[in-house]
């Protein structure tokens, strides 16, 4: 391994796995549990909230739920319930406690209200802390980083500089042995034959393929294409030419495959996350219905840290994995300073070359993993979205070792 | 210093504007170096067409196909919903020219 390359100390997690961060998660399991969590967590420092709104429960999103539960970042995990719903707090925890972390649960309806629940899951989140304030600290490379990128608010510099500027640093990563995850099979239209061009081998082109048709098929019957007003405004006028854009993500390494969410990547190099509906007599809605949805999944492979792309400014965070956002468009990194944290559009007016700025993202990249505050990590910004949908998956234990 | 416009492969007919354009002179840089005349106001971000496209031509940009003309584009002129269609969407089509707001949903 080249000596030159960065290494940090990170939180060695039961399963070999290892972290940036060492948080508490707390999770509830139906609306009506939401306001009781969100209390428990207020003011707590490296406290974060996950949940599901729904009463009925659903496959996806507890598959979902129970990645993001035994990520990397993740120490310990309080499940809150009301008490009436299908998907089960208890259950959580058991799952959780079998990956080595202190986990626990309770309903608020047997708690007594809200008052006594906010009491008893604060009572609980300092246990929980203090146990996981021992876990051990091991030295951290590249190599043992998952990074995942995504892009929202994409206007004509985003294809242009601040998806490049990531291809750049992809490359990088994956030369360093690092896994490197990008995902919106939907913003891949019209580029199938590129798409499979860049197959590792003979099972990832086939997988490609197969990824890009779900794709194509699933954005004609619900006749809505991965494209928002906001990206038309910012000068894109095609799902053709935005997907080109949002593809120079990937940067130019092979493609080792496909995976699905909560699912790992199946080893080190760059990957395809599938997040598309498959077909299920319920018909669930919009594949990426906001880019909250989009960046769960890409935490639930396994990724530390996660990239977000936008051209015309986003300010959105994330709960679990630091989001580090990155403009391809000097005028929003101007008018948007304070939300983000690297101006790629410097690439455009050639004041900084394509491979310098990828170098400089690495070195930024390093210093969050280090434990530097990303900017949305600072204000705050811990948005989530767990929906209903349907996937064909491997189980949890096959597919993923989250 | 005339605004700017940024090409990225030599097959591409359009541009991509990297400063503000009122109507003049634009400064082609990237995969093609020229000065090309406009007589519209294109924004930041927006597309100019380095070269004339008739009418059901594909619109060429990172070197593929993004779309074909829904009508003659002059060289100089503003690409967008237009005289610009996706092959696939059928929706775009019918968003504000302006603001990409939706004109199908009915709100009453």
């Amino acid at each position: 391994m080249n000596k030159n390359l960065p290494t940090w100390e990170g939180f060695l997690r039961a399963d070999g796995r290892k972290g940036i961060r060492n948080l508490v998660l707390v999770i509830y399991t139906v609306e009506c549990a939401q306001f009781v969590a969100h209390a428990i967590a207020h003011g707590e420092t490296d406290v974060h909230v996950i949940g599901f709104p729904g009463c009925y429960d659903n496959q996806y999103a507890v598959r979902l739920m129970l990645a993001l539960a035994r990520h990397p970042n993740v120490g310990a995990v309080l499940s809150v319930g009301l008490g009436c719903e299908y998907t089960q707090p208890g259950k959580i925890a058991e799952v959780v406690r079998k990956s080595g972390r202190p986990a626990e649960s309770f309903f608020i309806q047997d708690a007594g209200g809200t008052s006594k629940s906010i009491a008893r899951g604060k009572e609980i989140l300092s246990r929980l802390r203090k146990e996981i304030s021992e876990v051990k600290r091991v030295p951290m490379s590249l190599a043992d980083l998952t990074v995942g990128c995504e892009c929202g608010g994409s206007d004509g510099t985003s294809g242009l500089a601040g998806n490049p500027v990531v291809g750049a640093f992809f490359d990088r990563l994956v030369d360093a042995g690092g896994r490197a995850v990008f995902e919106e099979t939907v913003e891949m239209i019209g580029l199938r034959n590129i798409l499979q061009s860049r197959a590792a081998n003979e099972a990832a082109r086939t997988e490609l393929a197969a990824a890009y048709d779900k794709a194509e098929n699933y954005c004609k019957q619900v006749r809505q294409f991965s494209a928002s007003p906001g990206n038309f405004a910012g000068g894109l006028t095609t799902i053709e030419e935005k997907s080109m854009g949002a593809f120079a993500k990937g940067g130019s390494r092979p493609i080792q495959g496909v995976i699905k969410v909560a699912e790992a990547p199946r080893g080190p190099g760059l990957w395809i996350l599938d997040s598309v509906p498959d077909a299920h007599f319920m018909q669930f809605g919009y594949t990426n219905p906001n880019d909250s949805e989009g960046i769960m999944d890409l935490i639930s492979s396994g990724a530390q840290i996660v990239l977000f792309v936008t051209g015309r400014g986003s300010v959105i965070g994330s709960p679990i994995a630091p989001l580090i956002k990155i403009t391809g468009n000097t005028q929003t990194y101007q008018r948007m300073i304070e939300d983000m944290d690297f101006n790629a559009g410097r690439v455009l007016t050639g004041e900084i070359s394509l491979a310098d700025a990828g170098e400089e993202l690495l070195a930024l990249v390093t210093r969050i993993a280090k434990g530097e505050p990303a900017k949305p990590e600072l204000l705050g910004h811990r948005e989530y979205f767990v929906m209903y949908k349907h996937q064909d998956t491997p189980s949890l234990t096959a597919g993923c070792r989250a | 210093m005339n605004p700017r416009a940024f090409q990225i492969q030599p097959q591409d007919n359009v541009a991509t504007m990297i400063d503000d354009v009122q109507s003049g002179a634009v400064e082609i840089s990237g995969a093609a170096r020229e000065e090309i005349s406009t007589s519209e106001k294109i924004s930041h971000s927006h597309k100019i067409a380095v070269r004339d496209i008739a009418v059901n031509e594909a619109v060429i940009k990172f070197g593929v196909r993004i779309g074909h003309a829904t009508q003659a584009i002059p060289r100089g002129a503003w690409v967008h919903l237009h005289n610009l269609a996706s092959d696939l969407d059928e929706r775009s089509g019918t968003l504000d020219l302006h603001s990409g707001a939706p004109t199908d949903t009915v709100y009453e």
